[in-house]
This record gives structure tokens, C-alpha cells and sequence, in this order.
């Protein structure tokens, strides 16, 4: 358990390293970090001023560190379009995208299992075989045409729900809500689908191939040749094996997440970081493409920290050793 | 308490069926009948795919689709399973019959303890509450023998050594109260000392509970231990039928006699197993040319020794990718010693994790040793080694399923170490050679033109020692060669390789678990334990005379049909 | 019971099917300058007269445009099979560059354990903490920031191959490790060892010939990976830029349209893409059940 601790501990170190170093090399070599501060038409001599205050001039590996010193303190920049701090542009938007995130999440999760399971324990029958050929068209399926779609019929024909934005916001100290009021209720639906679509395939095919494989093992057999309840061998004893990888597969599948919610954000135009990042490649804003890249290294290593020490909680095997 | 005169299982003309793809339908299990007692041990003995797990699935309600119960009856305890719907409806698995299985590292449920799986039978069928179930699994944990077995009850499976877990499920199996248990091969993946503890818990279980038990097994030495009764089955038939006693001392159908004949004797040394020889004029000319290719082994007397190894130790483990960081070291090998004369068979005996196969691995250069010297024909052997010596030191495994390369044609896997050592001058010659060697193996010339899933498990050994034989070797190692086999097809591999050892003057070092085949086939043993060997005499002497505790422990407990019957049996 | 254990011989009619679709449009990409209408991209061979006509099986439709136009009056027939042809290429060559890259370095690490595995794992675990899209849109944004707009357009096809498949040959590294770690533990290889056969060549003519099906499996799935990936780039503006339109580039142009109710010119390209992964997917989940079962369903 400790090895197994370590090794991910060292995994995440080298993650953040590798990371910060990209960062680093985009906001110092990429594009021309004096340019974007000093007014147009500068001199020579207020150039320089602000290559010394941005510490330009120091050694390479000076400016390195005291770049990882500021990323420490969450200083990460100035943005070039929005000429605001970068955390706080990216905490603003930090709301939106986790209220997305989170109700897909569970939409999928919801209706991946019991889906899974389902086509898991009947495999020949006709609902499992259409599900099954269903999550083939869902996975063939990229979210930017889901989403296409969900709004062509439900915002555009039958104008039912809003296309775009998170409708009014509530306000509960720094965080923007819009679980409370209407109109941001009915803004998260055609994007949370979107984005749980996605998921839900996934979850579905990985909860049917584990529950298959956890079926033909020898202690479910021993557990008929016991003569226990059906109900209680698939739905206490199977569904536990099985959900096992899904919790890891869950934790790598973040990074996923992560990009099928810019796609996502960027189709229904939801103010999070997602749409963030992707008018930063456009403008090209550097300072906010680092940003995004350090944090979203960050919760990478973070979610999946979490999810080993969960895994040897639910695993006796790690547990008591 | 039970009536002792009817019996607790009665099958009358049972047969199973499986549709086959081709629209035919393989007959697994064909009319057999078969009745068992309380408190009675049957053994259903037979071959792979002669249908006896099929019949101790049958039972327990485990056939897997589409196989069926087509005809017949099966009455457990008074009880008729329903035919109409191929299903135990009237009796209800668990409760009127329990079951061991073969694998107890597999058979238990990783993610729960053990208490709550032996309960939950008894939750189920019992209808008992959850402190009378807890008190009566304490109970049953004592009744097979299990230390601790309070804190036990909390354990996780992974937790129990194998010897443990499989009383764990012999415990859930009396869980119920059943009259019948199914035990299918429920010591095969034991070690010798386990397998004698858990056949003793099974045999007093069934005379103190009046438990009938159907003991599926392949093993003669198990069923003689403690069958009351066997049956004989082949490709789905039963042959033979009776008293243990009677049927492996005398038995009377043909296929009953050949098959108790196979089993290798461990109170003699025969010369050779009396299965039907399979020498013809094609196999003898092969050998003829065998024998003149591998010159070499001429030179030299019967005293010579070809490998001589000092001290050797070998550690696993150890290496970490984390600096500084030192992961626990695993001593297989400790200081072993042993010399391999020329033209002898060097057996080394001992149970699993003894540190046997690491000796072999280590001598054939798959592993590295840590300390000690391998001396071979005068060259000390490491990590690095020179062609001709690689050439005169080759080895055949254990699985014979992935002992070839699925994607070689048999001739190319033949000739691909005759060609790489230039034993041939051409992929000709070395397909020519690959023939031969086939031939002499027995196998005819043309299985070279086909892949290895053309041949069964023992074809595929042949093959396998052909490949061996190829690079005309000194010696050759055997690693557990036949203990994947069946037991006839065993008797003919034993009965092959001491041909070859005679035809090319190979030295071999033969590692194996079981007692009865080492003595068989080597001159001299040494038996291993823990990584150490405790003791090494000629094979006669050990066998007659055993001088350490451990080689006497051994000796008792390998379950044997000459101990318990003594050696009446006229080899058939 | 026959005729249903007969089945399972025979592939599926999906399966038929989706190779039936899949041939058609390699024959319709190989042969797209012959066979298409018009090229989209000769400015004399459309005209502004013909903008925005629904496809043909509508009211308003034209029978010279089956699929209808798109706002500069090209025939989206043309425009599709141009597109189509950009995607696929794109596609095939992510694949081919990710699964070299990751059988060589995956047979490496599972042949040779130790530190040498541990290295390339650790790497491998770098790169798949960032997903292919996250990972070529920054790639795209630096390229902005640093190249021209013509060199980026010249490079845009290589860039958009690097950037996928720099994050997928993990996934062949880490299938084919596992299975080399499988191969080598069977006798077979420890026969060729014992013989001495140098490295390489127990790599490539016992190893590989034996794991080479569990690759197939997995280009055929990441092939489907790759299409949409760079659909999804290039809809997301970082992929091929609307003078040489993929699929995507063609969905992100009619996106604008959307609302207009000239849903065709979106909707069409979009369709395709669905056919064209569908097809492959189709083949890809016949191919994984049928030769290894047991292979990850991730």
C-alpha cells in the first residue's frame, strides 16, 4: 500500500514538474511577454524597464524558479486580452464549469450502471442488443454534433430551451449559481446531456464488460453452488467486483472530462473555463493557455490522489495487508 | 437422525447434452447411474473430457448454457431435480448440496469476509438470524480446523493461507446441513501436506455428519486414500464401477486396467510403465539417425560430471524504480548444492515454492543466480554465455499449451535452433532434421507441415522435446514435463524420455512434485524445502530409506494405491 | 439452438454492412477528384447564383445539388467528399504513427521490464494525463502565437497528426506491454531464450506475430478516435482551416448557419462523419469481440 502510494506520489510530482515546465517555456518563450505589456510605440528604454521588473533578464533557471515561487502563491499572470489577473479570471469561471461537470457526471453515472449491469445480465436480450448497438452510435457520435443537434430541435425548432449561457445567476458569496433559479436550471439541460451523453457510453460498455467477466469467476459459481438469491449474487456480490475498475477508470477518465467539457462549453457558449481556454487559443492568449494547463494538471493529479487513497478504502485486498 | 439406507444422491440414466455449432450434439454425459449412501465417499475418477465434472455440475445446477440435462433422473436426499426444465427446481443448491471447488484462491469472493460468506447461506436457506448464523459459522470454522477462528471470521480471503481458504469453503459447503457434498478436484491445486490434511477433514466430516460425498478426481492416489466406492468414466461412459478396493485392485474392464496400470508405482521402480508400446520401425530408424548425429556424447564415462552446482542462492525482488527505496527480497534458493553426472537422471523433488523451478530456471540461464557457481562441463556458467554452451543445455516445460509459438508451423519451431546453432547447412537439412526428430519422438513426419493447435496437450510435449533434442544438448532439463498430462498419456512421456536419456546419452535434471514419478525415472533425487535442499541419496535409498524428517513426512502423506492396498495389483 | 450457434459463425449483418458503407467511401475518398460534381476548391466552378439551396429531396430544392449548397454557392456533395478525404487521411495517419510508436516502445518496456519499462510507463502516464484535445489545442495556440498563418497552413495536416497521436500510442504501449508481459512468461519465449536468440528477434518473430491481433483491434477503435478528434479540432477552430476543410471544418462553417435555418449545410457533413465512425466502430467492436474478448473495453 505504501509502495503503491509512493509510486503514485512520484507520478504525480513528475506530472506537476513536466507541467509547470511547459507553462513555463509557453509564458517566457512564447509569443513576446514585453509586447503584451508595454503601450504601442514604446522605447528601447521602457522596454527594458519592464524586461527588468519581469525579471527577463535574470538566468533562465533563476526566472524558473521564482516562476514556480509565483505560481505557489496562485500569482499566474495577466491575461493579454482581458488585462486581468488569470486566477481570478479562471476562479470566475470556476462555477460554471463545476455545476456542468458535476450534473452530467451523475446523470451518467445514474443511468451508465443500472444500464450496464442490465446488458450484462441478458446479454441475447432484445433491449440489451439495442442499448449496446445504441452506445455504438453514442460513441460514434462527437459531442460537438450531439450538441448541434440537442439545440437544432429543442432551441432553434421547437424553442424550448435556451441555446447558450447559463440564464440568471444567483449569487452565493463569490460563488454564481444557477441551480436556483429557473432559467439557469433550464440552461443546464441541453448541455449537461451533451456532455453526460459522452460519459454514459463509456460507464455503460466499461460496468458491461466487468460485470461479464466478474460473472464467469469461479466465487460467483461457488456462490450459486450456494444456491444464494439471484438478485443478491448480481446485485450485492457481482455489482461490487465490478464497480472496482470503474472507480480507477473513473479517476483517468478526468482528463477526458476536462476536454469534452471545453467542447461542450464552446458549443452551448457556457461561460466556464472550457469556453475560456478555447478563445484563448484563438486570440492566442498565452498567459491563460499555461493557466489552464497547470490547473488542469493540477485536478488531474488531485481527482486521481483521491481516488487511490478511495480505492484502498473499498478494496480489502489493499486494505489489510 | 438420516435414514442410513437411502441414499443421498441416485442418478438413473443420466445424460447431458451441448448442440454444437455444426448442429450436432456432443453427448458429455451418456446414461450413467450412480447412487451414494450417507456418510459414503465416491470417487468418480476418468480422464480430461471423460464427463465427470459435467455430472458434479449436473448436480449442482452449474451446467453452462447450452448444455442440458437431456434424460434420465437425478433423486438427492428423496428429491427429484426437474428434467422438464434442466433445473434443480425441487432441490435447492446450498442447501441439499453443497460444493467444493477446485481452486480455493479462486472460489472465494476477494471483496468479502469470510465470515459473511460462510453466512449467507445460512441466512438464505436457514432462515436463520444473523447471530444464530454468526454462531453456528464460529461453529463450523472450529469443525474444520481453522486457528483463531473468532478473528478469522473477520478475515478477508486473501488474508488465509490455501490450505485455510479451502477449509473455508468446505465450511460453507456444511454451511446447510446438506446430505450430499460435490467436491470436484478439491485437492488438485494443493501441496502434498495440505492435500492430506483436507482429505482427512473430508473423511471425517463424511463418517461424524452421514454426508454423502461425489469426489471428482483424476487422482488414483486420492481415490484410494478415501473413496468407499469409485467409478470409472471415459469419454462420457462409465466403464467400471465398485468397492475401491476391487475395482483399482482388480479391475476387469480393458480401459480400467491400462488406466490403474499408468499410474506410476511409488513403492517400485518399474523399467518401464506398462502402457502399449509405440515403437515402430518408422520411430527406431529416427532414433537410429538421432543417435548417429549426436556423437558427441560418446566421449566421456558414466562418472564424469556434466554439472556440478555449488551453493547456489537466488533472490527476487529487491530492484525498486524509487530511490533509496529498497523493496523486501525474496530468498527462493539458499545454498544449494548438487553434482548431475554424465547419462544420469538428477531428480529434484519438493512442493510448490520450494525453490525447485528456480534452481532449473537459474541453471538454464532465465535467471540469475546471486551467489554460488554453475559449473557446466567444466565452463562456469552466468548471466552471459557463449553459443555452445546455450546448444548443449536445453529445457522442457511444464505447460505443454504454451510450450510452442502459436504462429510457428511445427518444422520451423523444430529447425529454428538448428539453424540459429549451424547444426544444419540449409533450412532444408534442418527441416529434414525436424522430421526425423518428430519421428522419433513418434509423432509422424508431416505434423511438422502444422500448427501447434492441431496437437493435443501430450503431442505437444513430444513436440516440445523434439524442439529440445534439436540443438543436440548434454543435458537436458525437465520441469515438471508431464504434470499437466493425464495420467496414460503421463506413462507414455516417462516411458519416452528414459528411451532418449538411453538413445543420446543425455544427462537430465528432472524436477517434479510427485514422489511416484521421480522415483520412476531418476538415479539419484534430491528433496528440496524452503529453498534448501535437506536431502540427496540414490533414488533406491531414499525411497527405502529416507534419513531427514522432512523426505519421511512427504513419503507418508503422497497419497498412494500401494500403501493403502499394498502391491497386489499385477501391473495389467 | 443450431441456428443461432450458426450465426455466431457468420459476422453480423451490422457488421456486413458497415464494411459495405466503409469500402464505398474509401472508393469515394481514393476517387474523389473524379467523381465529385465540381471542385470546391476552383472559384469558376461555383457561383454566388446558387448559394444556400436545400438539399434536392426538399421543395426547394435543385436536382444538380443532391445535399444542396453551403453560403458561397458550392455544391456540398463535392464539398463533403473533399472533406471526407481530409479526415480519413488525417485519421489513417495518426493511427499509423501512433501504433508504431506505441508497438516498438510498448515491446520494449513489457520485453525488458525493470528500469527500462518503468521509464517508458512513467512517460506514458505523463501523456495520457492530458487528452488529445486539450493537448492539440495548446499545440495550436503556440503555433499561432510563434508561426505564420501561411506556414500554418501548410502544416496544419502534420501538426493535427502529431497532436493525436502523441497522446494515443500510450494506448497501444500499455496493451501491447501487457500482452508481451503475457507472451513472455510462456514457455515458448522462454525456449527462445534458453536457445539464445537475440532480443530482437524473439520480439519479432515470436512475440510480435502473437500480439499483432490486439493491435488490429486497437487501430481499428482509435481509428474511429482519430476521425472525431480532428472533427472536433478543427470544429473547435484549431484544426484544418476553411481552405482546406475536413468534415469538422465543414460542421464549424455551418454551425454559423444554424440558427438562419439553413441547418443542411451543417447537418450534412455532419451525417457523413456519424456514417464514416459508426462504420468503423461497427468493425472495431465486431473485430475486439471476436479476437479478444478479454482486451480492455475502454
Amino acid at each position: 500500500m505504501i509502495r503503491l502510494f509512493s509510486v503514485r506520489l512520484l507520478q504525480a510530482i513528475l506530472v506537476m514538474v513536466a507541467v509547470t515546465a511547459i507553462a513555463f517555456v509557453m509564458f517566457r518563450f512564447v509569443g513576446d511577454p514585453v509586447a503584451s505589456m508595454v503601450r504601442e510605440g514604446a522605447t528601447q528604454a521602457e522596454k527594458d524597464a519592464v524586461r527588468v521588473t519581469l525579471g527577463l533578464d535574470k538566468p533562465v533557471a533563476m526566472q524558473f524558479v521564482s516562476f514556480v515561487g509565483q505560481v505557489l502563491t496562485g500569482d499566474l499572470g495577466t491575461s493579454y486580452r482581458y488585462q486581468q489577473p488569470v486566477t481570478t479570471l479562471l476562479l470566475s469561471r470556476l462555477p460554471a464549469t463545476l455545476e456542468l461537470v458535476i450534473v452530467a457526471t451523475v446523470l451518467a453515472l445514474a443511468v451508465g450502471i443500472p444500464l450496464g449491469v442490465l446488458c450484462a445480465l441478458k446479454p441475447h436480450a432484445f433491449f440489451s442488443r439495442l442499448t449496446q448497438s445504441a452506445t455504438l452510435v453514442g460513441i460514434s457520435m462527437p459531442t460537438f454534433v450531439t450538441g448541434l443537434l440537442l439545440i437544432l430541435v429543442f432551441a432553434v425548432n421547437l424553442r424550448w430551451l435556451p441555446s447558450s449561457g447559463r440564464g440568471d445567476l444567483v449569487d452565493i458569496g463569490p460563488w454564481q449559481t444557477g441551480f436556483l433559479s429557473l432559467s439557469g436550471l433550464k440552461s443546464l439541460i441541453l448541455p449537461s446531456i451533451t456532455l453526460a451523453l459522452f460519459q454514459l457510453t463509456l460507464i455503460m460498455r466499461l460496468v458491461r464488460s466487468e460485470m461479464i467477466d466478474v460473472l464467469s469467476s469461479d466465487y460467483i459459481r461457488f456462490a450459486f453452488a450456494r444456491g444464494l438469491s439471484r438478485t443478491y449474487i448480481y446485485g450485492r456480490l457481482a455489482l461490487r467486483n465490478a464497480l472496482m475498475p470503474v472507480v480507477t477508470v473513473t479517476g483517468l477518465q478526468i482528463g477526458q472530462l476536462i476536454a469534452f467539457a471545453i467542447v461542450t462549453e464552446t458549443v452551448f457558449q457556457w461561460p466556464g473555463m472550457g469556453l475560456l481556454f478555447t478563445n484563448a487559443v484563438g486570440y492566442p492568449d498565452v498567459p491563460v493557455l499555461a493557466a489552464y494547463l497547470l490547473f488542469v494538471g493540477f485536478l488531474f493529479v488531485m481527482i486521481n490522489m483521491i481516488v487511490d487513497i478511495l480505492y484502498t478504502f473499498i478494496d480489502p485486498r489493499l486494505r489489510t495487508r | 437422525m438420516t435414514d442410513k439406507t437411502r441414499p443421498v444422491l441416485d442418478i438413473r440414466n443420466l445424460r447431458v447434452e451441448y448442440p454444437l455449432a455444426n448442429g450436432n450434439t456432443l453427448v458429455a454425459v451418456k446414461d450413467i447411474d450412480l447412487t451414494i449412501r450417507p456418510g459414503e465417499i465416491h470417487a468418480l475418477v476418468g480422464e480430461s473430457g471423460a464427463g465427470k465434472t459435467t455430472v458434479g455440475n449436473a448436480l449442482m445446477g452449474l451446467l453452462q448454457a447450452p448444455g442440458k440435462i437431456a434424460a434420465g433422473s437425478i433423486v438427492i436426499a428423496g428429491k427429484e431435480i426437474d428434467l422438464r426444465t434442466g433445473r434443480t427446481e425441487g432441490i435447492v443448491p446450498g442447501r441439499d448440496v453443497g460444493a467444493i471447488f477446485q481452486d480455493p484462491m479462486t472460489s472465494l469472493n476477494p471483496l468479502f469476509t469470510v465470515g459473511s460468506q460462510l453466512c449467507e447461506g445460512m441466512l438464505t436457506h436457514l432462515k436463520l438470524s444473523s447471530r444464530e448464523a454468526k454462531a453456528r459459522a464460529l461453529e463450523l470454522m472450529k469443525a474444520v480446523g481453522i486457528p483463531e477462528p473468532e478473528r478469522r471470521l473477520g478475515s478477508y480471503p486473501h488474508q488465509l493461507s490455501g490450505g485455510q481458504r479451502q477449509r473455508v469453503v468446505i465450511a460453507t459447503a456444511l454451511a446447510c446441513n446438506p446430505q450430499l457434498i460435490v467436491a470436484d478436484e478439491p485437492t488438485t491445486a494443493l501441496d502434498v501436506s495440505v492435500q492430506a490434511q483436507i482429505l482427512k477433514l473430508i473423511r471425517d466430516l463424511a463418517d461424524e455428519r452421514d454426508v454423502g460425498v461425489l469426489l471428482v478426481t483424476h487422482n488414483m492416489g486420492v481415490v484410494a486414500e478415501i473413496a468407499d466406492r469409485v467409478t470409472i468414466m471415459q469419454n462420457g461412459v462409465v466403464v467400471e464401477s465398485g468397492l475401491t478396493r476391487e475395482v483399482l485392485t482388480a479391475p476387469k474392464a480393458p480401459y480400467a486396467r491400462t488406466l490403474i496400470a499408468a499410474v506410476p508405482p511409488i513403492d517400485a521402480r518399474l523399467d518401464r510403465l506398462p502402457v502399449p508400446s509405440e515403437e515402430t520401425q518408422v520411430t527406431l530408424d529416427a532414433r537410429a539417425a538421432v543417435r548417429r548425429k549426436s556423437a558427441r556424447s560418446e566421449i566421456g564415462s558414466r562418472d564424469d560430471v556434466v554439472l556440478s552446482v555449488r551453493d547456489l542462492a537466488v533472490e527476487y525482488g529487491g530492484r525498486s524504480l524509487l530511490p533509496g527505496r529498497k523493496t523486501s527480497v525474496f530468498k527462493a534458493v539458499k545454498g544449494v548444492s548438487f553434482d548431475v553426472r554424465r547419462g544420469e537422471i538428477f531428480g529434484l523433488v519438493g512442493e510448490s515454492g520450494c525453490g525447485k523451478t528456480t534452481v532449473a530456471n537459474t541453471i538454464a540461464g532465465l535467471v540469475t543466480q546471486s551467489a554460488g557457481s554453475i559449473d557446466f562441463q567444466g565452463t562456469a556458467l552466468g548471466a552471459r554465455r557463449e553459443k555452445s554452451i546455450r546448444q548443449s543445455l536445453q529445457m522442457v516445460f511444464q505447460d505443454p499449451y504454451s510450450a510452442l509459438n502459436p504462429r510457428l508451423r511445427i518444422n520451423a519451431a523444430i529447425a529454428e535452433p538448428i539453424l540459429f546453432y549451424k547444426l544444419a547447412s540449409n533450412a532444408d537439412e534442418a527441416r529434414q532434421d525436424a522430421s526425423t526428430l518428430l519421428e522419433a519422438v513418434g509423432l509422424p513426419a508431416d505434423a511438422g507441415t502444422r500448427f501447434a493447435h492441431a496437437f493435443s496437450g501430450g503431442q505437444r510435449q513430444r513436440i516440445a522435446i523434439a524442439r529440445a533434442l534439436g540443438p543436440r544438448p548434454s543435458l537436458l532439463i525437465c520441469d515438471e514435463p508431464t504434470s499437466a498430462l493425464d495420467v496414460s498419456v503421463q506413462a507414455q512421456l516417462l516411458n519416452l524420455l528414459k528411451d532418449l536419456r538411453d538413445l543420446a546419452g543425455l544427462s537430465m535434471l528432472f524436477i517434479s512434485h510427485d514422489l511416484a514419478v521421480i522415483r520412476q525415472m531418476c538415479d539419484r533425487v534430491a528433496v528440496m524445502k524452503a529453498g534448501e535442499i535437506v536431502e540427496l541419496a540414490e533414488t533406491q535409498t531414499l525411497f527405502t530409506a529416507p534419513k531427514h524428517e522432512y523426505t519421511r513426512e512427504l513419503l507418508r502423506l503422497a497419497p498412494s494405491v500401494e500403501r493403502i492396498f499394498g502391491r497386489e495389483l499385477a501391473s495389467a | 439452438m443450431a441456428t443461432q450457434s450458426l450465426m455466431r459463425r457468420l459476422p453480423p449483418v451490422s457488421v456486413v454492412i458497415a464494411s459495405l458503407v466503409l469500402l464505398i467511401m474509401l472508393i469515394l475518398v481514393i476517387f474523389a477528384p473524379l467523381i465529385a460534381p465540381m471542385d470546391p476548391r476552383d472559384v469558376a466552378s461555383y457561383s454566388l447564383m446558387d448559394m444556400e439551396i436545400p438539399p434536392a429531396f426538399m421543395e426547394s430544392g435543385d436536382p444538380r445539388f443532391l445535399l444542396g449548397t453551403d453560403n458561397q454557392g458550392r455544391d456540398l456533395v463535392s464539398v463533403i467528399l473533399f472533406g471526407l478525404r481530409i479526415s480519413v487521411v488525417i485519421g489513417l495517419g495518426a493511427v499509423i504513427f501512433a501504433a508504431m510508436l506505441g508497438v516498438v516502445l510498448g515491446l520494449v518496456a513489457g520485453f525488458f521490464g525493470g528500469v527500462v519499462d518503468g521509464v517508458i510507463m512513467r512517460i506514458a502516464d505523463i501523456f495520457v494525463s492530458f487528452p488529445t484535445i486539450l493537448v492539440a489545442l495548446l499545440i495550436s495556440g503556440i503555433a499561432r502565437a510563434q508561426l505564420s498563418a501561411e506556414t500554418m497552413l501548410a502544416w496544419a495536416p502534420l501538426v493535427l497528426i502529431f497532436s493525436i497521436a502523441i497522446n494515443e500510442w500510450v494506448q497501444y504501449a500499455r496493451t501491447v506491454r501487457a500482452s508481451t508481459m503475457v507472451e513472455i512468461a510462456r514457455d515458448y519465449v522462454r525456449a527462445a531464450k534458453i536457445i539464445g536468440l537475440p532480443s530482437s528477434r524473439i520480439m519479432g518473430r515470436h512475440i510480435l506475430p502473437n500480439i499483432m491481433s490486439s493491435v488490429m483491434v486497437i487501430a481499428t477503435i482509435n481509428l474511429a478516435g482519430a476521425i472525431l478528434t480532428e472533427a472536433t479540432l478543427s470544429f473547435l477552430g484549431a484544426g484544418m482551416p476553411p481552405t482546406y476543410p475536413s468534415l469538422g471544418t465543414l460542421i464549424r462553417i455551418g454551425n454559423q448557419f444554424l440558427f438562419s435555418g439553413l441547418w443542411w449545410i451543417a447537418v450534412m457533413p455532419a451525417t457523413v462523419l456519424v456514417i464514416l465512425v459508426l462504420a468503423v466502430n461497427v468493425i472495431g467492436d465486431y473485430l475486439r469481440d471476436h479476437f479478444n474478448p478479454k482486451l480492455m473495453a475502454r
